[in-house]
């Protein structure tokens, strides 16, 4: 039994992943597979909410290493929201922070990609 | 209360698949030890990276090979030590992550060691006869 899953949906003209449960070595595959069927499918506004990830190690920030350089030289971006401090801890232990979008909630996502367009 | 000088074991495949019970087992004894809850998120994590970094790299995937698992505490430190038979590490090798750079080269990876070190108040590496040991320190 995998401790993480996904649940994808559409808000306006953006795709939300919302993460809950451990991303780690072994379910990082599948947040993998979500970001990279969305490229394919030309869908690179991409708001990732963190409200229900309780614990991340470096496999599940290697997945947002990986993607993030492809999304935006097509013009979008992944944001980050709704991080519990456990879970922003780690992202900024790498400092992540100046070099993701790591935002409150979903709304203050929306609204920065819109001032970005 | 705990026991003063106790010592805990657990011997694992090397595979992900293990990684949450490998976690919850050292992140038990580190809560009965009585550490804070973010000193046991630090040491749950460092202890995650070092047995990914074991599958990964010592063992490549070969999930038919054995990781042991070292605990113990005294009354001032906690301490975690992982066992494997796998390519040694060379900590020598070892430099800081550019993670900004890992990005534009759209390498992952790489920043485990980097965590361990930050997370961990003491980081060793050693052989314990012919097995590699990785053995990390926090203070209360």
């Amino acid at each position: 039994m995998k401790n993480f899953s996904i649940n994808h949906r559409q808000v306006e003209s953006f795709d939300v992943l919302e993460l809950s449960g451990e991303l780690d070595a072994h379910t990082a595959s599948h947040l993998e597979d979500s970001l990279r069927e969305l490229i394919d499918r030309n869908k690179y506004h991409i708001i990732v909410n963190c409200s229900d990830l309780d614990y991340i190690a470096s496999a599940g920030l290697g997945v947002f290493m990986a993607y993030i350089e492809d999304v935006r030289s097509l013009g979008g971006d992944i944001k980050l929201t709704n991080m519990n401090s456990k879970v922003f801890n780690v992202f900024d232990l790498l400092g992540f922070p100046t070099l993701y979008d790591i935002l409150d909630d979903e709304e203050e996502a929306i609204e920065k990609f819109e001032t970005e367009q | 209360m705990p026991k003063h000088n106790s010592t805990h074991t657990m011997r694992v495949q090397a595979s992900t698949e293990h990684l949450a019970e490998v976690r919850n087992f050292v992140a038990k004894h580190a809560k009965s030890f009585g550490f804070k809850k973010q000193d046991v998120a630090d040491i749950r994590l460092a202890v995650d990276e070092a047995y990914t970094n074991i599958i990964k790299h010592a063992y490549k995937h070969d999930k038919n090979r054995l990781v042991d698992i070292k605990l113990g505490y005294n009354s001032n430190e906690f301490w975690v030590s992982l066992l494997d038979s796998g390519k040694t590490f060379d900590p020598s090798s070892y430099t800081e992550p550019d993670v900004r750079e890992k990005i534009k080269q759209k390498k992952r990876g790489g920043v485990g060691v980097y965590l361990i070190k930050k997370l961990m108040d003491d980081v060793e590496y050693s052989k314990e006869g012919q097995l590699n040991k990785i053995r990390m320190t926090k203070k209360k």
